[in-house]
């Protein structure tokens, strides 16, 4: 098993690095980049960026953010939001992503998750799901950040997703974001054993030991933090101390 | 002073910006080219790579690019192939049937097993960060790595790895579910990473920052 990453997720309107709950009620909190260079320098494995209303207006507004992000950050970086056609793919990789991250679109057009792997590798084509509980182990995929339903069930769409060429899951549980009241951990467990590919836990840490359940408990491959990083609860730095001691093993950083 | 030069040779495969802008951080002025002159007149050349084996020397032998490289082995100019790029620096590719490369470190490629060392399902293609170790009796002075230390974590993302033949090529190794995999390989002026190191934070600047220095 490869090291289980700490991936800082970034979620951006226009300009700005926001944060919300349950993916709405947005507060902003400064320039992303501020954020993205302080969290590289502690020692972040990824990072994600979300353009969160991206999909309300069909286009993406990252690629300078990035651009700009590539001078001074040197680990992979996941962009997501508004990605509609390989050549919205093919433009935030020109500018310095390593991973598309696809929802809306990937909904709508699923040859989409086929197009974007056979051009780059599944390894960049990052299936992101936003899944609200329905029903006792029942969660129905949302997209548009959280705003539409589709019908969808989560376990049968990740299947469908994997099996047309999705390298990687980043997983949100609309439920638990921005509530600090820990992973969805049910969801998680049922996402991670319907599929073989890496898993990224996202919504809901609020202090470092999450980590630890939803690693052990729930089989996540990764975590993307947002608002315990965002309010500074806690470093990077620290949360791979604890996962360190707590025998998870974590990429050596010093 | 002059910034050091360097080519990154484009060929319309990978991430460039992300090789560019770690060369530039590290203090280089990068040219991005893939005319055969201007490489064979450069001090330093980096081969990136992302993607098939065989897609990526067909490229290279439609611009010209596959005895350019040759020559500039001979050249004893530096190279750095990075991913797909240290993979095509062997003799040949298992990946989608065999596919001679260009056979200037002796070995070939084989894929990373999908089972680890004691049976058990393993994901591919390795993807994240692992530690770095020099084999028995390697010392990593001298090496693109000599401001490294065993332990130190590289960014992956690859499906195949490189079989040096001459142990003495081989300077880094990572372990994934037991399997010793190739990372870092060495032969005269040429050095090859497996792993990403304008993806791997200061550990891989490190490496681009003895690439760069004279």
């Amino acid at each position: 098993m490869s090291n289980i990453r700490l991936i800082a997720r970034l979620d951006i309107k226009g300009p700005n690095l926001i944060k919300g709950i349950h993916l709405e009620g947005l507060r902003v909190m400064g320039l992303p980049n501020e954020f993205a260079l302080k969290y590289y320098l502690q020692g972040a494995d990824e990072l994600i960026y979300m353009d969160c209303v991206a999909s309300l207006y069909g286009r993406n507004n990252l690629s300078e953010i990035i651009m700009s992000a590539a001078k001074d950050i040197f680990v992979p970086m996941t962009v997501g939001g508004g990605i509609r056609t390989v050549d919205d793919a093919t433009n935030v990789l020109r500018f310095g992503a390593d991973k598309v991250a696809v929802n809306t679109a990937a909904v709508s057009n699923p040859k989409l998750i086929t197009d974007i792997a056979q051009r780059f590798g599944s390894q960049c084509m990052v299936l992101s799901i936003e899944a609200k509980q329905v029903g006792h182990d029942q969660w129905e995929v949302y997209t548009d950040n959280g705003r539409e339903h589709t019908g969808l069930d989560v376990i049968e769409w990740v299947k469908y997703g994997v099996s047309m060429g999705a390298g990687e899951i980043l997983l949100t549980s609309v439920d638990k974001e921005g509530t600090r009241k820990g992973f969805d951990i049910a969801l998680i467990r049922a996402v991670a054993a319907a599929v073989d590919v890496p898993l990224i836990a996202s919504g809901g840490m609020g202090k470092p030991e999450d980590l630890l359940e939803v690693v052990n408990e729930a089989n996540a491959d990764a975590v993307a933090m947002a608002d315990i990083l965002h309010y500074n609860r806690a470093v990077i730095g620290d949360i791979r101390t604890l996962a360190s001691n707590e025998g998870l093993s974590v990429r050596h950083y010093e | 002073m002059n910034k050091p030069e360097i080519i990154v040779i484009d060929y319309g495969v990978g991430n460039l910006l992300s090789v560019q802008r770690g060369l530039e951080k590290c203090g280089a002025k990068v040219n991005l080219t893939s005319d055969p002159q201007k490489i064979l007149e450069a001090n330093r050349v980096v081969l990136p790579g992302v993607g098939a084996f065989s897609n990526a020397m067909k490229t290279l032998k439609n611009l010209g690019l596959t005895e350019t490289l040759i020559e500039l082995a001979k050249l004893k100019t530096p190279l750095l192939g990075i991913c797909l790029g240290m993979q095509l620096l062997f003799e040949e590719s298992e990946e989608f049937g065999i596919t001679e490369g260009l056979g200037l470190i002796p070995g070939r490629v084989i894929s990373v097993p999908n089972q680890t060392i004691s049976g058990e399902k393993q994901k591919i293609p390795h993807i994240g960060w692992s530690s770095l170790y020099s084999p028995i009796m390697k010392d990593w002075s001298n090496t693109l790595l000599q401001n490294n230390k065993a332990g130190d974590c590289a960014y992956f993302v690859h499906s195949f790895m490189a079989m040096p033949s001459d142990s003495n090529n081989l300077i880094a190794e990572c372990n994934y579910g037991g399997t010793k995999i190739a990372a870092v390989v060495g032969k005269d002026q040429i050095t090859g990473c497996q792993f990403h190191p304008e993806k791997s934070g200061e550990v891989g600047l490190e490496i681009l920052r003895n690439f760069c220095a004279d």
